[in-house]
């Protein structure tokens, strides 16, 4: 065996050039996502609790907020029940809680010398990134797979088929991965969990109220409705309205191009920006 | 034959210059100190040689691999355990051990064999199965260690282990860090504050104050050098590190958390 300048093996490094193939670099990359998901698994698994806690907040707002505005005219709910109408609504707002502050963990991962130790692993920053929002997509589609079957005990009108059930889980995973993506860019700019705390609660509520989640876009002024045209949200509330309750506008694959190519941008900032700091 | 060789090191946060060209080597095998006080520049020198960190200025190479042009080559062949607790307390102890050994691309058939050894190897056979959180400081400490061997690595780096630890705990830690180093081979460089650790286990030693490094040498010539008879290696650490600022409160703050978090 003989050794470079600085007293590398030469076996060492054949190896390692070896191992940078495609084909390992991909499987790396899945296998990255799949074992940080695969974590997350068992940490649902094990809290209950947290899951409980977390279905209350959107069962208050569809049970009481729906039963109190269902009577209002002029929200736009296009002709059905508002329950149904405020259904997709709820199933967005209670993902984007939970892929918002999904960040927060990352702070505290940073704070506790985690993040370091999965940075020094040779995986690309990127699949970090997708591992994570994958682990927050896991979370809200647990959450969001209870809510619906609340929904279904309390009868409210839904599009109950095998194909729409899918479709709305598929995208509910879609855009907590976006939104959690976004999480993690705030994440990495600030540097204590009480700033990301602040700017969470600064981004969430504009998100949803200048959304269709609660009322439709025609009910908007012109100012606002701008605004919606640029919120995943709204996106992720037509898909789910079209599936699950059958109204609204008929673009589901530009609603799904609008996410996927959001995704995508949100995934490669965060890659870039996460996490500025280490210590 | 140098496992690591690190040559005028500097390292800059903003403002900050918290190392001013360090220089030192490893050998292959080695259980290697790195001394110093707070804000010394210690845990600067391991962000860079972990690649979490790009130098100022200077170059270090791991087995021959450059940290900063071949951060890649480098991250497979090193493991490291931070000062903070990091292991996932919600997670048992084989399953964090998965984690990493799936970061790692272990393969598949291997990984249980791998993790059972490393149980067994770091005595936390019988905890395996149970959620980190009730596992007491030693034992989270012997589970990092494990997690970092799952791809056996040929360097491992130690951000002050033993910090916050009992002696009784201290002491199993270095037990299975020097047998490791004698059975396996590893080469194992060590951030401490404890003179009497750093005299016990390792063979070689610098002494970092204010950035640089101000001493190098087996604990016994670091004690030749004072030329007292007598001399100890407190003596020593007190006479290189006299005219060093006593170390900043975001380091003091790390060492106080870890050890909170220790009990």
């Amino acid at each position: 065996m003989t050794s470079t300048a600085h007293g590398a093996p030469r076996d060492v490094l054949v190896e390692e050039v070896a191992r940078l193939s495609f084909g390992h670099a991909t499987r790396s990359y899945l296998q990255t996502v799949a074992a940080m998901v695969g974590a997350e698994w068992q940490r649902v698994r094990r809290e209950p609790s947290v899951l409980v806690a977390r279905v209350a907040q959107p069962l208050l707002w569809l049970l009481v907020f729906g039963a109190a505005v269902s009577g209002v005219r002029g929200l736009g709910s296009e002709g059905v029940p508002y329950k149904a109408f405020l259904v997709p609504g709820v199933l967005a707002q209670s993902v984007l809680f939970v892929a918002i502050f999904s960040g927060l963990a990352i702070i505290w991962e940073r704070d506790l010398g985690i993040t370091q130790r999965i940075l020094v692993t040779p995986v690309a920053r990127s699949a970090i990134i997708v591992g994570k929002a994958a682990s927050a997509a896991l979370r809200a589609v647990v959450q969001v797979c209870v809510v619906l079957a609340v929904v279904y005990v309390t009868g409210i009108p839904l599009r109950w088929s095998v194909p729409a059930i899918l479709g709305a889980v598929a995208t509910v995973g879609l855009c907590t991965i976006l939104l959690s993506a976004v999480s993690m860019v705030i994440a990495s700019a600030v540097r204590s969990r009480e700033q990301f705390m602040g700017i969470g609660q600064l981004v969430t509520l504009p998100l949803l109220f200048a959304s269709n989640a609660l009322y439709s876009v025609s009910v908007m002024p012109t100012w606002l409705r701008a605004v919606s045209q640029v919120n995943p949200l709204t996106y992720e509330v037509e898909i789910l309205r079209r599936l699950l309750v059958g109204v609204g506008p008929d673009r589901l694959a530009v609603d799904v191009l609008v996410l996927l190519g959001g995704t995508v941008v949100a995934v490669a900032v965060a890659s870039v920006t996460f996490p500025r700091r280490v210590s | 034959m140098r496992s690591l060789v690190v040559e005028d090191v500097a390292v800059r946060y903003g403002e900050v210059e918290a190392v001013r060209g360090a220089s030192f080597s490893v050998e292959a095998g080695q259980v290697f100190g790195l001394l110093g006080p707070n804000g010394a520049g210690k845990t600067s020198i391991l962000r860079v040689l972990t690649t979490l960190v790009r130098p100022a200025g200077g170059k270090a190479w791991i087995l021959g691999h450059d940290v900063e042009a071949e951060p890649a080559a480098v991250r497979r062949l090193i493991g490291y355990v931070p000062q903070a607790l990091s292991a996932d307390g919600s997670l048992t102890g084989r399953e964090n051990i998965l984690l990493f050994a799936r970061l790692y691309s272990v393969p598949r058939r291997d990984r249980t064999a791998r993790i059972d050894q490393l149980l067994e190897l770091m005595e936390l056979g019988p905890a395996a199965d149970r959620v980190v959180r009730t596992y007491s400081g030693g034992m989270v400490r012997r589970l990092e260690i494990a997690c970092s061997l799952v791809h056996h690595p040929r360097f491992l780096l130690l951000d002050e282990p033993t910090v916050g630890l009992d002696p009784v705990a201290s002491r199993a830690v270095w037990g299975h860090l020097t047998s490791l180093s004698k059975e396996t081979g590893l080469t194992l460089l060590v951030t401490t504050h404890s003179m009497h650790e750093a005299d016990e286990h390792c063979q070689r030693l610098a002494v970092m104050s204010g950035g640089v490094v101000r001493g190098e040498g087996t604990p016994g010539e670091l004690r030749a050098s004072l030329g007292t008879p007598g001399g100890t290696l407190e003596d020593v650490f007190a006479a290189l590190t006299a005219s060093a600022n006593k170390g900043d409160l975001r380091d003091i703050n790390r060492s106080r958390r870890t050890a909170r978090r220790l009990g």
